[in-house]
């Protein structure tokens, strides 16, 4: 999808730099945008992306010296609604909407305050909204709440009111981290119309294969600094993650080494409308894969072990004996650890520090004289994990909140290692985690797995499913509809499970 | 040291208010104010209170309130003395104290099942602490006008009055039995792993509950914890006036919540001190003793509570906001 190089960009960034006291945010970054681009912004986490969004989109003032143009004219000073006015958007990750409020009024709100009528001009309410509706060629209803809807629509909705802004610039972040393939490909066709009408787009993702189906131009940052910038025809897979990490990162699969006895054993578990006659068996050393698109029954049938999902019938045996854990506090006892899909809503207490988060699952083990806490102790173990896996900063004291997305995903596999499980259970472990902690997350669970403990790694994600896993279930619709071997399965092997239905069924 | 000083300044900052108020509470009432029997005054008024503030602080921290606070300590204090009354029977019935003894147990009983109401609704069933709540003051409060018809239930044992207004030398029992509460209250809230997760569940109940915390059954301790020293406050109550009746008290509700945030809880939740919540109770007090001694009009007063909650918070608020902004730069 090269476009002509002729255009004149549409915003030009010169010498952008911006410090905070003691931090180098952004190092003389020159960046542009043309109008009917999409260009990808990669770059790990902390890399200066949210920073060079915020200066873009008149949030953060650049220190002196910068130069910004828009549409070949020099901008002095912007602000937030000054950048709003010359057509720069920005979605964010929560999309910034009116939850209780419906479809065609988060649409249309903007432009009704902007009348500056005293009443609502309801039929223009209904007008405006499905305008920019159909412009996106998709079908809302416009009277459904936005609480009712889901991901992807909610995402649809803002778009539209991206539109109704009168849009030049739009700048996506990360905006396929919740969305199934399906709705990918949805929405990339809905990226490809606006580009075709003329917008540019940033676009902001983890996903480097969905940045290669997308971007046509990608522009790299490191440590505040820009490292490179090329169209997509010019960069590959593994230059493009050199380039993000500043070393090789090897995506090979890392095989298991001492697989042992059947720990947990599956049969036959089924529940209404989640999962069918699942059956499996997890052996002590084993990393057991399982893929399949979003909505196929797996995080579903996890959680059942975790004893959040009651399985309607079935058996679950755990070394021989038959378990049935009704609540999360049960599971644990049974020696069964689970890292949930959302870290941020179920994995941890975002304003709680490190050491309460990693603690929590231990607490009653702290315990001395008087059933009191051993502060002293459980630092010394929160310390513990905290220098075993690697967290940055190793700050016992500081929120949850403030940490990585890596980080704090290490934090809450730091919480369940802290009990010793026997069975770990991690769901889409690096979901919106820059590259680096990536591999170092994969390499942990291996580790993990290595030391005899039995894993098993629900992943959306191929390239992750393939780097550690000894075994791969595929579910499609509930049902398990495939079983490989990790070393020797391809992707097509596994797409074909996931997506087609198999002639036995 | 610096470290805890400055994580913990909210703290210190209301300490530090708190002996500046009694600085300028001293001055401006030369030789009425600061003196043992100003002190020993405040020490009778501020136990009950004080007592309940750290109850309601309890559910704050987890993220809810209760409403039903002062209501479950008065229909436990009108059950106890109704139980007393009968068994005293005018100094006619058993020993003083042994129908003491019996009164207390069962004022705590009552406190129990009162908490396991409240607590059963919000932990079981699941229902917004607010609302249930706001039903059972309801309910409680009918209860206790039901069995006094309104009027007070006098006739106690003599030596039960001594419970509220005798003292040790120069110090109330009521303040003995308040710091001995706190201690307690401290060391459960704030050094065993209930009182970890009451302050857990109050960040993210879910987070909470997949960490294999039985979120339930520390809800439902939060509830009968609350219960338990509203029930504490209705034997103070009853004794010092002497007679149960079922509306004492009923403003402590919403003064209750009001210390505790003053006291540094977060109305959503997941943070505050037992501690802070003291020195808040202390702070109401002075200002309400100290305009008193001063000669002050009694509404007066209350604006500048008021006042001075508004400011402490605002405080508080742009403080913890500027945190946040340095936080988010770094």
């Amino acid at each position: 999808m090269p476009q002509d190089k002729q255009q004149a960009p549409f915003l030009r960034l010169q010498h952008v730099s911006k410090t905070f006291p003691g931090v180098n945010a952004l190092q003389d970054i020159s960046f542009d945008v043309c109008a009917g681009e999409v260009h990808a912004l990669i770059g790990e986490n902390g890399a200066g992306k949210s920073t060079l969004i915020k200066v873009l989109s008149g949030v953060y003032q650049p220190d002196p010296g910068a130069v910004i143009e828009i549409e070949g004219e020099r901008v002095s000073s912007l602000t937030p609604i000054e950048a709003m006015r010359k057509g720069i958007i920005v979605i964010f990750q929560d999309f910034s909407l009116f939850p209780t409020l419906t479809v065609k009024e988060n649409i249309a709100f903007s432009e009704q305050v902007d009348k500056g009528n005293k009443l609502v001009d309801w039929k223009g309410v209904e007008k405006t909204a499905r305008k920019a509706i159909e412009e996106l060629g998709v079908n809302i209803d416009l009277n459904a709440r936005i609480n009712t809807l889901s991901t992807a629509k909610q995402q649809l909705v803002a778009i539209a009111r991206a539109l109704v802004y009168d849009a030049k610039l739009l700048v996506m972040d990360e905006p396929t981290s919740a969305l199934s393939s399906g709705e990918v490909d949805a929405l990339f066709r809905i990226v490809d119309r606006l580009r075709s009408r003329g917008m540019a787009i940033i676009f902001i993702s983890h996903k480097l294969d969905e940045l290669f189906r997308i971007a046509d131009r990608m522009t790299v940052l490191r440590d505040g600094t820009l490292v490179g910038s090329a169209p997509t025809q010019e960069m590959d897979r593994k230059k493009l993650i050199s380039m993000m990490v500043g070393r090789e990162i090897s995506e090979e699969h890392m095989a298991g080494s001492h697989i042992g006895d059947p720990i947990l054993e599956v049969k036959n578990i089924s529940k209404q409308g989640n999962f069918q006659n699942i059956s499996f068996t997890l052996k002590r050393g084993e990393v057991l894969g399982i893929t399949g698109l979003v909505g196929a029954g797996r995080t579903e049938m996890v959680r059942a072990l975790f004893g959040l999902n009651h399985p309607d019938s079935g058996e679950i045996y755990m070394e021989g004996k038959p378990i049935a854990p009704k609540s999360p506090a049960e599971a644990q006892q049974l020696g069964i650890a689970f890292v949930p899909e959302s870290r941020q809503t179920e994995g941890l207490i975002l304003q709680q520090n490190a050491e309460n988060n990693i603690t929590l699952s231990i607490l009653r083990t702290l315990t001395g004289a008087g059933g009191l806490i051993r502060f002293p102790l459980r630092r010394t173990r929160a310390q513990e994990l905290i220098k075993d896996l690697n967290v940055k900063p190793p700050y016992p004291d500081m929120d949850a909140a403030k940490f990585s997305g890596g980080n704090q995903q290490k934090i809450v596999v730091a919480k369940w290692l802290a009990t010793n499980p026997k069975v770990l259970i991690v769901d889409e472990p690096t979901n919106g985690i820059d590259v680096g902690s990536k591999s170092e997350i994969h390499r942990l669970l291996r580790d993990l797995a290595d030391q005899g403990m039995a894993v098993i790694m629900v992943s959306s994600e191929l390239p992750e499913i393939f780097s550690i896993s000894d075994r791969i279930l595929v579910m499609r619709r509930g049902r398990i509809t495939g079983e490989f071997d990790g070393a020797t399965a391809t992707q097509e092997m596994l797409m074909e499970k996931a997506v087609l239905s198999s002639p036995a069924s | 040291m610096i470290q805890h000083i400055k994580k913990n300044r909210a703290q210190y900052f209301l300490f530090l208010f708190l002996i500046i108020l009694i600085a300028v509470m001293s001055a401006l009432a030369p030789g009425k104010f600061l003196t043992v029997r100003n002190f020993k005054n405040m020490g009778f008024q501020m136990a009950e209170f004080g007592i309940l503030a750290i109850g309601m602080s309890v559910v704050i921290m987890t993220g809810g309130i209760n409403l039903s606070l002062v209501n479950s300590a008065m229909l436990a204090a009108i059950v106890g003395s109704f139980v007393m009354r009968a068994l005293y029977n005018g100094g006619e019935g058993m020993a003083d104290i042994p129908v003491i003894i019996i009164g207390i147990v069962v004022v705590m009983a009552v406190s129990v099942v009162c908490g396991l109401i409240n607590g059963y609704f919000v932990a079981a069933v699941g229902v917004v602490p607010l609302l249930v709540t706001l039903g059972t003051q309801t309910m409680f409060n009918g209860a206790s006008l039901n069995i006094t018809k309104g009027s007070a239930i006098s006739g106690l044992p003599k030596l039960f009055t001594r419970i509220g207004a005798g003292s040790l030398g120069d110090i109330p029992y009521t303040m003995l039995i308040y710091v001995a509460v706190i201690l307690v209250a401290y060391f459960l809230i704030e050094r065993t792993p209930w009182g970890v997760s009451v302050y857990m569940v109050g960040g993210n109940e879910k987070a909470t509950r997949f960490s294999g915390i039985n979120t339930k059954a520390t809800l439902m301790k939060v509830y009968i914890f609350s219960a338990v020293m509203a029930g504490i406050a209705g034997i103070l109550m009853t004794s010092r006036y002497n007679s149960a009746r079922a509306d004492y008290g009923s403003s402590y509700t919403m003064q209750a919540v009001a210390a505790t945030v003053l006291g540094g809880t977060s109305i959503n939740g997941g943070s505050g001190h037992v501690l802070g919540t003291v020195v808040a109770v202390a702070i109401l007090q002075v200002i309400s003793s100290g305009f008193n001694i001063i000669g002050i009009n009694r509404n007066i007063t209350d604006i500048v509570t008021g006042l001075i909650l508004v400011g402490v918070l605002s405080i508080n608020y742009f403080t913890s906001r500027d945190r946040v902004k340095k936080a988010a730069k770094a």
